[in-house]
C-alpha cells in the first residue's frame, strides 16, 4: 500500500515535471525576443491582464475546461495589447503610464471577477486561484498534456519563423525594405508572446509570469554574442530552473511551485550578471582594472623618459620627487605602477632612485613612439593645429596596437621628429 | 449608508487621494511602473518585519518595507548601470525576485505570519470596521480609518511643502538643477513617499491594487486639464468616488472590494478615453 502510493506519487511527479519544463521552455524561447526588443514590462502587463479573460472564460463556460481558458486569456492578452498600443499612440499618455493603468486595471477586473466566483456556489472548487501564484502539482494529466502540446507548437513556430523574428528584432526597417509582411510578421509575434504567456500563467501564476517570460535571456545574454546560443543558454536555463522548482515544491508541503521557479531563476540570472566570464559584471570591473594599470604604469615610465630626455641622460639615476616638474601624479596610483614596473624588471630600483632596465627603455620608447607619431597622424593627415593634438594623443598612446603601429610608420615614412620637434625615438 | 459602509468607503478614500496626490507626479514624471515594482518588491520587507517583531501594527512594517523598498531601487540601478542590463528587464527581473520571496516566506512561515497570499492580493478593506481602536474614551473607531487619515494628512503636507521643487522636477529636471535645487533630494523624499503609501495601503488594498490607485485616476485627470493644480484636485476627486462606487460594486457582486474600485476607477479612463478620441475626431 505504502509503495504504491509513492509510485503514484512519483509518476504524478514526473508528469508535472515534464509538464512545468515544456512551459518554462516555451516561454524562455518566446521571451528571448520580448527581452530583445526591450518590451519585459509589456509582457508583465499581458500576463496581469489575462487574468479576467480567464475569469470570465470560466463564467460563460461553466466549466474548467483548459480549451475555454486558453481562449479567454487569448482573447484578454490581445485585447490589453491592443489597448496599451492605443493608448500610447491615440492620447497624451506616455507608454509607461499607458503599460501601467492597462495591468493594474485589468488585474482589478480580474480579481473582483475572481472573488465573485468565488463566493458563486459553483465556483468553491473552481480551482480559479491557481492563475495567481501557478499551481502546477495540482494540474491533471489531460490539462498536462494539452498546455504541454501547446507549448511545442510555440517553440515549432519559433523556430520556423527565427530568421524573420531576429531581422524584426533588431532592425525592423531594415526587414520592411526586404519586403518582408513585417505587420504580419508583428501579429504573429505577439500572439506567440500572448500564448506563452497563457500557458507560462500554468505554471508560475500571473505576478511572477513576467520573470518566466524574460529573466532567462538575461540570464543567457553574458555567455554568448550570437542570438541562436542565446536562445539555447535561455532554454536551458528555464527548463532546469521549472524541474528544480517543481522538485522543491513537491519535497515541501505547502510550497508554491511558481515562486520557487523564479527563485531558481532569478538566482541563476544574478549569478550570470555578476559572474559571467568577459561580460559579468565582476570580469568587466576586473578588465577596467588592468587597464586603468596598464595606463598607470605607461604613464610613469614616459614620465622617467621625458625627465631623462629633458636631462639629456636616459642612463641616470632617478628620483621620485624628480619627476614633480614632468607631471602630477596622485600618491597611490605612482606606488602601484612602480611595484608593478619594478616586478616586471621595467625599472631597477638603488635606495630611493631608479633606472631604465634595457626592457623597460624599449617599453617607454615604445609609448613615447606612439604618442608623436599619433601627432604626426593628426597634423599631418587631419590636418589639426599642433597645439590641439597633444590631449588625444595621451589617450591613443595607450590603445593603438602594434598592427596599427606598423600601418603609421609605413603611412608616415618614419618621420625623425613629431610636429612639436622632439625626436621619435626608435628601438635602439 | 450604515457606519460600516462609511468606514470601508472612508478609509478607501482617503487611501485614493493620498496614492491619487503622489501618483500624479509619477505620471508626469513617467515613472509609472517604478511605482509598479516597488509596490511588489516591499512583500518580503513585510513580512521578515513580520517574523521579526511577531505583529503588524508596528513601526517595525514600515522599516522593513522601507528597507526592501530601496533594496529594490538599488538593485535595479546596479543591474541597470553595473551589469549594463537594459533597464525594462533590470526592472522586470528586480520586482518579480523579490516579490517570489516574499511569496515564499509567507508560504515557509503559514501560521506565524498573520498575513496570506490573498491578503497581498486583494487586501483587507472589508475587514476595516472590525479593526477597533479606542483613544482613552475620547476617540473609538477603526484602526484603518486613523492610519489612512494619518496618511493623507502626511501626503497633502509633503505635497504642499514641496510643491515647488516637485513640480521642477516633474517638468524640466535639468531648469531645476541649473536652478540650483537639489534634484536628488526631491528625487528621493518623493520615492520614500510613494514607499510609505504603498506600505500603508497595503493591509487596505493589497499590494498589487495600489499601483492602480496611484497610476489610474492620476492619469484620468491628466487627459482632461493642462495645469497642474486641477489635475491634482481632479484625480483626488476621482480617486475618492472610484471609493464610492468601488464599495457599491462590490456590494451588488459579492467580490473583492478592493478590485471593484480598481475596476470603477478604470471605467472612469475608459470613459474619459472615449469622450476625448470622439471629440477630436469631430474637430
Amino acid at each position: 500500500m505504502q509503495q504504491e502510493s509513492s509510485w503514484i506519487l512519483d509518476s504524478s511527479l514526473i508528469l508535472v515535471a515534464a509538464g512545468t519544463f515544456l512551459l518554462a521552455v516555451s516561454a524562455a524561447v518566446v521571451g528571448s525576443f520580448t527581452f530583445l526588443q526591450k518590451r519585459s514590462l509589456v509582457g508583465d502587463a499581458v500576463a496581469h491582464s489575462i487574468l479576467p479573460g480567464v475569469a470570465v472564460a470560466f463564467l460563460f463556460s461553466g466549466t474548467k475546461d483548459p480549451w475555454w481558458l486558453m481562449l479567454g486569456a487569448l482573447i484578454s492578452g490581445w485585447l490589453s495589447l491592443s489597448l496599451m498600443d492605443f493608448l500610447s499612440r491615440k492620447t497624451k499618455l506616455s507608454q509607461d503610464t499607458a503599460i501601467a493603468t492597462v495591468l493594474s486595471v485589468f488585474f482589478g477586473i480580474g480579481i473582483l471577477l475572481l472573488t465573485y466566483i468565488q463566493h458563486l456556489e459553483s465556483g468553491h472548487q473552481s480551482g480559479l486561484d491557481q492563475f495567481l501564484f501557478g499551481q502546477a502539482a495540482a494540474m491533471k494529466s489531460q490539462e498536462l498534456w494539452i498546455y504541454g502540446g501547446l507549448a511545442l507548437v510555440l517553440i515549432v513556430c519559433t523556430l520556423i519563423f527565427f530568421k524573420e523574428f531576429k531581422l524584426l528584432s533588431f532592425n525592423p526597417d531594415f526587414a520592411q525594405t526586404l519586403g518582408l509582411p513585417v505587420r504580419g510578421l508583428r501579429i504573429l509575434m505577439n500572439s506567440l508572446m500572448v500564448l506563452a504567456i497563457a500557458l507560462g500563467i500554468q505554471a508560475v501564476g500571473v505576478v511572477l509570469m513576467a520573470a518566466l517570460l524574460i529573466t532567462p535571456s538575461a540570464a543567457a545574454r553574458n555567455f554568448t554574442d550570437r542570438l541562436k546560443a542565446m536562445i539555447f543558454i535561455a532554454a536551458l536555463i528555464a527548463g532546469f530552473s521549472a524541474l528544480l522548482g517543481s522538485a522543491i515544491s513537491f519535497s515541501a508541503k505547502g510550497m508554491p511551485t511558481g515562486p520557487w521557479i523564479v527563485m531558481c531563476l532569478s538566482i541563476l540570472a544574478l549569478l550570470s550578471l555578476f559572474l559571467a566570464p568577459k561580460k559579468g559584471m565582476l570580469a568587466r570591473m576586473l578588465l577596467q582594472r588592468r587597464h586603468q594599470q596598464k595606463i598607470n604604469d605607461e604613464n610613469l615610465l614616459k614620465a622617467f623618459y621625458h625627465y631623462g630626455e629633458r636631462h639629456a641622460n636616459l642612463a641616470q639615476w632617478i628620483r621620485l620627487s624628480d619627476l614633480e616638474e614632468i607631471r602630477d601624479f596622485a600618491e597611490e596610483e605612482q606606488s602601484g605602477a612602480l611595484r608593478r614596473l619594478i616586478h616586471k624588471g621595467h625599472l631597477l630600483r638603488k635606495g630611493e632612485a631608479f633606472q631604465f632596465s634595457r626592457a623597460g627603455l624599449d617599453e617607454a620608447r615604445r609609448v613615447v613612439r606612439l604618442h608623436r607619431l599619433w601627432e604626426m597622424y593628426l597634423s599631418q593627415r587631419l590636418r589639426l593645429k599642433s597645439d590641439h593634438i597633444h590631449p588625444n594623443a595621451e589617450t591613443m598612446e595607450h590603445i593603438i596596437s602594434p598592427e596599427i603601429e606598423a600601418q603609421l610608420l609605413e603611412e608616415l615614412d618614419y618621420p625623425d621628429k613629431d610636429p612639436h620637434q622632439s625626436p621619435i625615438p626608435y628601438r635602439s | 449608508m450604515s457606519i460600516e459602509a462609511f468606514y470601508i468607503i472612508l478609509t478607501g478614500a482617503l487611501v485614493a487621494a493620498s496614492s491619487a496626490l503622489l501618483g500624479s507626479f509619477l505620471v508626469l514624471r513617467r515613472m509609472a511602473m517604478l511605482g509598479d515594482a516597488i509596490s511588489h518588491a516591499v512583500l518580503p520587507g513585510i513580512v521578515i518585519a513580520f517574523l521579526i517583531s511577531g505583529h503588524r501594527e508596528s513601526l517595525s512594517l514600515l522599516i522593513g518595507a522601507a528597507a526592501s523598498g530601496l533594496l529594490a531601487t538599488f538593485l535595479i540601478e546596479l543591474l541597470h548601470r553595473k551589469a549594463r542590463l537594459q533597464e525594462d528587464a533590470s526592472i522586470g527581473i528586480s520586482f518579480t525576485w523579490l516579490f517570489a520571496i516574499g511569496v515564499l516566506l509567507i508560504s515557509a512561515y503559514t501560521g506565524q505570519v498573520d498575513l496570506d497570499q490573498e491578503c497581498v492580493l486583494y487586501g483587507e478593506i472589508a475587514y476595516v470596521p472590525l479593526d477597533q481602536i479606542s483613544f482613552g474614551g475620547l476617540w473609538t473607531g477603526p484602526r484603518p480609518v486613523l492610519i489612512s487619515a494619518t496618511l493623507f494628512v502626511l501626503t497633502l503636507a509633503y505635497i504642499i511643502i514641496s510643491f515647488k521643487g516637485l513640480k521642477l522636477l516633474s517638468f524640466n529636471e535639468d531648469h531645476a538643477k541649473s536652478l540650483g535645487i537639489r534634484t536628488q533630494v526631491w528625487h528621493f523624499s518623493f520615492m520614500a513617499m510613494v514607499s510609505l503609501v504603498t506600505v500603508l495601503a497595503f493591509e487596505i488594498v493589497g499590494a498589487i491594487l495600489i499601483v492602480a490607485l496611484l497610476v489610474v485616476p492620476a492619469a484620468t485627470a491628466f487627459l482632461w486639464t493642462r495645469s497642474l493644480v486641477p489635475m491634482l484636485i481632479l484625480a483626488v476627486a476621482l480617486g475618492i468616488a472610484a471609493s464610492a462606487g468601488g464599495y457599491y460594486l462590490a456590494l451588488g457582486l459579492n467580490g473583492s472590494i478592493a478590485g471593484a474600485m480598481v475596476s470603477v476607477a478604470g471605467i472612469f479612463l475608459a470613459i474619459t478615453v472615449l469622450l476625448k478620441v470622439l471629440v477630436r475626431k469631430k474637430a
